[in-house]
């Protein structure tokens, strides 16, 4: 699925990854943990091309095909999703015609047809349901107003009508209520398959209760360090990252 | 004088006109005489030059008949309508008026009264000068008087239609709208042309008096296509605790200049105004505005919003002064820009005069571009660079669209812009459902 190798990239002429490597099985579930400014967003935003993002070392191939060499649109197009750690209001764009858009754009790349508006009206209704979002919000602007429980369910919507390969969640969990937290991870449950992966970046172990990962990787000074599965999350909870951290160095 | 200001001259002396009206024509026609014309070194015409309107000297009236049928599409609004060929009534697709609208030519002696009481006299000095000339080729328009106390039970639809005709009209619209003490009153004014190329002369007045505590719901669209010139005014005077929610909208033409002068003449007042312009091609859309708080306690609320395409031109200026009496006054001015070429220009200039020291005002004017966050944002999702530039352009509009009180308004005008931008609202129409 994914395969990072030996990546290096910068932000604003500081040096954020040195030399990470991570690879991705279908069907496999990543946690990626570690401290404040260790690199976790910048992975992400790298991974899904966002501009100010530059990549000096290093190689990523999604799916067979080296990633760099996509838009950012290619790749979401492609079926890599990264689920935004502050998702974006935009006022006047309404989120019917957002989500519809993005799902048509995956379509015709994929070789099918658009769907109708009452199609596409049917599903999407449907979808607000699965994320306890009511469908009032399908008509506001996209992520305008919204409380941050709802901008982060509404991100999972959108994970469900893309269908994407490949999900990289970012801090899904930041400044969610419990109630909240539990309708994201249901979400994310219910998503996962054996052609499906995702990579969960998160800072606090709690999010992992929910969604039990295979691996739990701990990124500090842009590398990963260490690597286990679900118990070194607890143990990361207990000790802080302060010891790995140092090992890093 | 130019050959311009003498042409119009000749066309309103071979006028039919009602006799009440001939004090007021005589002395616009002796005001016009004495204009200088504008050059572009005069201040309020600088950016828009009248070059092209010289070059069509406007050659005759629209007969009475024979104005052929109407194919423009109206606003689905509950409403008495009354619509205009070429600044000819149409009874055909006109409504039945309430007492409260006539024509002038129609006016009892009560309408006359009225009339006479404010016809001309909402507009300030001669500093307009194509109110002048609205004035000196007076002959018909619309009054709108609601009695003290008294709510329209229907909003008044007032219907200007440009239809093709082989040479250049000249259509002087005119409306006065008297609300009285605690009136109240939704008025639209919608401008628009059939399909066919077409060159005439736009020159449409709108008097508006919101008296004590009364309150005006207006709407003022422009939707004429690309050789229609269109120049414009709304006049107000707001009294005490008067409100006024004005919105306005105007796609580009050869030539659109569209002035408001509101006044705040009695404590209390206040006016919300909106506006949107939407310049393509060589067009060129010009709006001026001018606030005027002569009175304490007032306020003011205006955001304008364009978006100038291709090689368009459009040109805001906004002006709210505040005169020395004017404690407490609250006002706030934005105009926003949105170029979609690098041939595309905007000239906006705020002006905010404050002689009163006990007030609180705000302004700006900005020319951005699309927020790059929010473009990543929708690339994210797969959708593409170019469709996610004019799905963000034609938010930066929807929103104050979005806000418009009249919803037959809002679902008039919707797909219309959308279809600018290529976006598809039936998606927006069926959230609703």
């Amino acid at each position: 699925m994914l395969r990072i190798t030996d990546l290096f990239a910068k932000v604003e002429e500081k040096d954020i990854l040195k030399g990470l490597g991570l690879t991705v099985n279908p069907g496999e579930v990543h946690a990626i943990m570690g401290p404040n400014g260790a690199g976790k967003s910048t992975l992400g935003n790298v991974l899904s091309g966002r501009d100010g993002y530059e990549v000096t070392g290093g190689s990523v191939e999604f799916k067979g095909k080296d990633l760099f060499e996509l838009d950012i649109e290619e790749r979401a197009r492609e079926g890599l999703f990264l689920a935004f750690q502050y998702p974006v209001e935009i006022p006047g764009v309404s989120n019917m015609e957002f989500l519809k858009a993005s799902v048509d754009a995956k379509r015709k790349h994929q070789g099918q047809t658009e769907l109708s508006a009452v199609e596409f009206m049917k599903l999407a209704r449907e979808t607000s349901k699965r994320v306890s979002l009511d469908a009032a919000f399908l008509k506001r602007g996209v992520n305008e107003g919204f409380s941050g429980g709802e901008k982060k369910r509404n991100e999972i919507m959108q994970m469900m009508l893309l269908e994407p390969s490949l999900c990289i969640l970012d801090e899904t969990d930041s400044g969610l209520d419990i109630d909240a937290l539990q309708v994201v991870a249901s979400g994310v449950n219910a998503m996962r398959s054996p052609e499906r992966s995702f990579i969960v970046v998160t800072h606090y172990q709690r999010l992992l209760d929910y969604i039990v990962p295979d691996y739990v990787h701990v990124l500090a000074n842009g590398r990963i360090v260490k690597t286990g599965g679900k118990e070194l999350a607890l143990e990361l909870e207990e000790k802080g990252y302060a010891w790995l951290e140092e090992e890093a160095v | 004088m130019s050959d311009f200001q003498q042409q119009a001259l000749t066309l309103a002396a071979k006028q039919q006109s009602p006799a009440w009206l001939a004090g007021l024509r005589t002395q616009a026609a002796a005001d016009w005489q004495n204009i200088i014309w504008p050059t572009r070194k005069t201040e309020h015409w600088k950016y828009t030059p009248l070059v092209s309107l010289q070059k069509n000297i406007p050659a005759s009236w629209a007969a009475a008949s024979g104005n052929g049928r109407v194919d423009a599409e109206f606003i689905a609004v509950d409403a008495v309508r009354l619509v205009f060929i070429n600044g000819v009534f149409d009874p055909a697709s006109s409504s039945e008026l309430p007492a409260e609208v006539v024509r002038f030519s129609q006016a009892n002696a009560e309408q006359q009264a009225v009339l006479a009481e404010h016809l001309g006299k909402v507009i300030e000095g001669q500093q307009h000068l194509f109110a002048t000339l609205n004035n000196a080729w007076l002959d018909d328009g619309v009054l709108v008087h609601v009695a003290r106390g008294k709510k329209l039970a229907k909003p008044i639809y007032v219907v200007q239609v440009s239809s093709a005709r082989e040479q250049t009209l000249s259509v002087n619209q005119r409306l006065l709208v008297v609300l009285e003490d605690s009136a109240q009153a939704e008025i639209i004014e919608h401008f628009i042309s059939t399909a066919e190329p077409q060159n005439s002369f736009v020159n449409a007045v709108s008097e508006i008096v919101v008296g004590d505590n009364a309150q005006l719901q207006h709407y003022r669209l422009h939707l004429e296509e690309e050789n229609i010139q269109h120049i414009g005014a709304v006049h107000v005077n707001l009294l005490r605790s008067a409100r006024m929610r004005g919105f306005t909208l105007a796609l580009g033409s050869r030539l659109k200049r569209i002035d408001y002068q509101v006044n705040h003449r009695g404590e209390g007042a206040e006016l919300d105004l909106q506006g949107v312009y939407l310049p393509r091609n060589n067009q060129l859309v010009d709006y001026h505005t001018n606030i005027q708080h002569w009175v304490p306690h007032c306020t003011t609320s205006e955001v304008f919003r364009g978006i100038i395409a291709d090689s368009a031109q459009a040109i805001f200026n906004g002006r709210i002064y505040i005169h020395p009496h004017a404690q407490k006054t609250l006002a706030e001015l934005s105009n926003k820009n949105l170029l979609t070429s690098n041939k595309a220009e905007v000239n906006t200039k705020p002006e905010l005069e404050i002689y009163a020291d006990d007030v609180k005002c705000a302004h700006g004017a900005t020319v951005s571009q699309l927020n790059a966050t929010a473009l990543y944002y929708l690339q994210s999702r797969g959708i593409s660079r170019t469709e996610a530039e004019v799905m963000m352009s034609f938010g930066f509009i929807n929103e104050l669209l979005q806000q418009v009180p009249e919803l037959a308004v809002q679902e008039y005008l919707l797909p219309r812009l959308a279809a600018l931008f290529g976006r598809d609202q039936t998606l927006l129409a069926m959230a609703d459902a």
